[in-house]
């Protein structure tokens, strides 16, 4: 696809909402600003209030509450996709999503569903500091009965948004906020750039991604979200600089985790790197590691490693972010320190 | 409406049903937690008597059995919920705070409801059923700001949410003076949300207030507050009542059942009376006889 026909991630996003709204009456969308002009702080509603004013709400600023209200609506037959605007607000909405979203089909014995899809954006560098650029996904890892979609810009943004809003588990879809600026870049002939790809599961497909076509390669990188760029950039980096191949598994399904193309990527290639933007200690890199070590340890000839954001806070300076977030450097030293990578 | 006879039968069987589980706990015949209705029946029987089971939606909270049975009629289902048996509302699963049946639901974080319920009006009023969500609270949840949050969401959006809170004075073991300040009414009114207040155990005087509120959010889909200063006579769960002997022993003087009770022919009331035990007994009976949930059935 040449540069000037590829589509922002934004756009994909935003025809998606268009398509459901047109497509479904239960659809309805709440959340701050999102009315139009202005259209959400990242634009992903614009033009949706225009063309339904009925069925989408500006809300507000009242996080705690919303979680709950979306919960409400969902629990009486409609498909609210909530809007938090940062990915950092889902603090205030924990209450409502440990104890009230993720419980009530289950504690209710079956006998209701909780069909919503919170939409929100994570990630940092873009100097917003402390509480606007983290990525608190993996708090979410924790909470039985929800499923945590990541979406990437090489994923179906757009199918993945309608699987979530069809299905009837609470869906919490992470969004990136540099991801939607950025192309959406869709395998063409099984290949993104010069890398081959494969797209393998479910609703939340993995893809996984070969400089050698799936030939022998020194390690598996597993990444998801804002991270896989950088991951990307990574391993072509090895290739052209290190001549060292590494196969990368881009997952979208979170929770519960698939890791079957994980499984079958380590099976060929003996060694496992984690790479994530949020902050390491009780990640979802840990929670792979320890499966993978479970399932595959006659796989893996060497200790998994991880990559991700030092255990602090994102400070605003640029300088000061770049050095708390995990960069193309960072998953390169990782694979180079791998023991017999460089044999 | 209900005539008093039946108003008190119900309230009547609430009060049964609670001693009788505070009971099977002291013999042992239940574990976990609870929360009574003790002395608090008039309020939710004179509430829910407005409602349509078939199209309003009830959110309670810990304390809901009588909110419950009320709504649902559903004895044996709460009682084996209670018990952890099989057949219970929701297979053993919730217990005695987490009840779902119909358009019932219930869950034991203070205050986290009202949101739920609010989102539950916004649902119904997008649909178009004319159902009115009400929702359950007490003082202690008031000290939680989602309740506030809320508030101004279901005026802002004219919502048809009947809010009831149910002020008992004590949140757990604090009394009210130590944990809520100025006025509760005056909470919903900064909104621009109709109130009514009232002080009493006389079902007859709350069912006719409520009576009001049900209408006015049914008719004009817009939010009503209704404050109910009310007691309970039992603990907070089951032992814990560190609570003056004398001050639930002067409250007991105006035991909504001796209220409905006393206007009532005694040869009426005992007729009653014996009903509602004999009601009960076969609920206990076939409970007990239920069998237990079983593992399998707690997968989902």
């Amino acid at each position: 696809m040449s540069a000037t026909t590829q589509r922002r991630c934004v756009q994909v996003l935003n025809e998606a909402l268009h398509e459901l709204f047109a497509t479904r009456e239960d659809v309805v969308l709440l959340g701050e600003d999102v009315l139009d002009p202005y259209g959400g702080a990242f634009k992903v509603t614009q033009g949706l209030s225009d063309a339904y004013p009925d069925r989408v709400l500006t809300t507000p600023i009242s996080e705690a509450s919303l979680f709950g209200v979306a919960a409400g609506m969902a629990l009486r037959g409609r498909r609210p996709i909530l809007e938090i605007m940062f990915g950092d607000f889902i603090a205030l909405g924990m209450d409502q999503i440990v104890n009230g979203i993720a419980k009530f089909r289950e504690m209710y014995d079956d006998q209701v569903t909780v069909p919503l899809v919170v939409r929100t954006p994570m990630g940092g560098r873009r100097g917003y500091g402390p509480t606007h650029s983290q990525s608190l996904e993996k708090l979410l890892l924790g909470v039985p009965n929800v499923c945590v979609v990541a979406a990437s810009e090489c994923h179906d943004l757009g199918a993945l948004l309608v699987h979530a809003v069809e299905d009837e588990r609470p869906v919490f879809f992470i969004e990136n906020k540099l991801m939607y600026g950025r192309p959406s870049r869709r395998p063409e002939d099984g290949h993104i750039g010069e890398l081959a790809v494969r797209e393998a599961g479910g609703e939340y497909p993995a893809l996984t991604f070969s400089g050698n076509a799936f030939d022998d390669a020194s390690a598996t990188v597993v990444t998801y979200g804002g991270m896989l760029p950088v991951v990307l950039d990574a391993v072509t980096e090895l290739i052209l600089e290190h001549e060292i191949f590494c196969e990368v598994v881009a997952l979208s399904q979170l929770l519960p985790l698939d890791l079957d193309p994980v499984l079958e990527s380590v099976a060929r290639t003996g060694a496992l790197v984690t790479a994530e933007e949020g902050t390491l200690t009780a990640g979802v890199g840990a929670e792979i590691a320890a499966r993978v070590s479970e399932l595959a340890w006659s796989d893996l000839r060497r200790p998994v490693r991880r990559v991700a954001a030092r255990d602090g806070i994102i400070p605003s300076a640029r300088t000061l972010e770049d050095a708390m977030l995990p960069r193309v450097e960072d998953v390169i030293d990782v694979v180079l320190a791998l023991e017999g990578v460089r044999s | 409406m209900a005539a008093l006879p039946d108003l008190y039968e119900r309230m009547r069987f609430i009060r049964r049903f609670e001693e009788t589980l505070l009971d099977l706990f002291s013999q042992g015949k239940l574990v976990g937690t609870t929360h009574t209705y003790i002395g608090q029946e008039a309020n939710g029987v004179g509430v829910i008597d407005h409602l349509d089971p078939e199209v309003d939606v009830v959110f309670s909270n810990h304390r809901c059995h009588g909110h419950y049975l009320e709504f649902t009629g559903d004895a044996y289902g709460l009682l084996c919920e209670v018990m952890g048996r099989a057949p219970g509302t929701c297979g053993g699963k919730g217990g005695s705070q987490h009840l779902c049946k119909g358009n019932f639901y219930s869950n034991g974080i203070l205050g986290s409801i009202v949101p739920v319920a609010t989102g539950i009006a916004l649902a119904e009023k997008q649909k178009g059923t004319g159902a009115v969500s009400t929702v359950f609270l007490g003082d202690g949840a008031l000290g939680q700001g989602v309740v506030y949050e809320s508030l101004n969401m279901a005026s802002l959006w004219r919502l048809p949410v009947l809010f009831v809170v149910e002020n008992n004075h004590y949140a757990q073991s604090t009394p009210i003076e130590l944990e809520l300040a100025g006025s509760i009414p005056a909470r919903a009114e900064a909104f621009g949300i109709c109130t009514a207040e009232l002080d009493t155990t006389d079902v007859e005087e709350i069912h006719a207030a409520a009576g009001r509120a049900v209408s006015h959010v049914r008719e004009t889909s817009e939010p009503f507050f209704l404050v109910l200063h009310t007691y309970r006579f039992s603990p907070h769960s089951k032992g814990d009542d560190t609570r003056d002997p004398a001050e639930i022993e002067e409250r007991r003087t105006r035991d909504p059942l001796l209220v409905a009770g006393a206007r009532l022919d005694s040869a009426e009331r005992e007729a009653i009376d014996a009903r509602v035990e004999e009601r009960l007994a076969e609920v206990v009976a076939e409970a007990e006889a239920a069998p237990e949930a079983t593992p399998e059935a707690a997968v989902l």
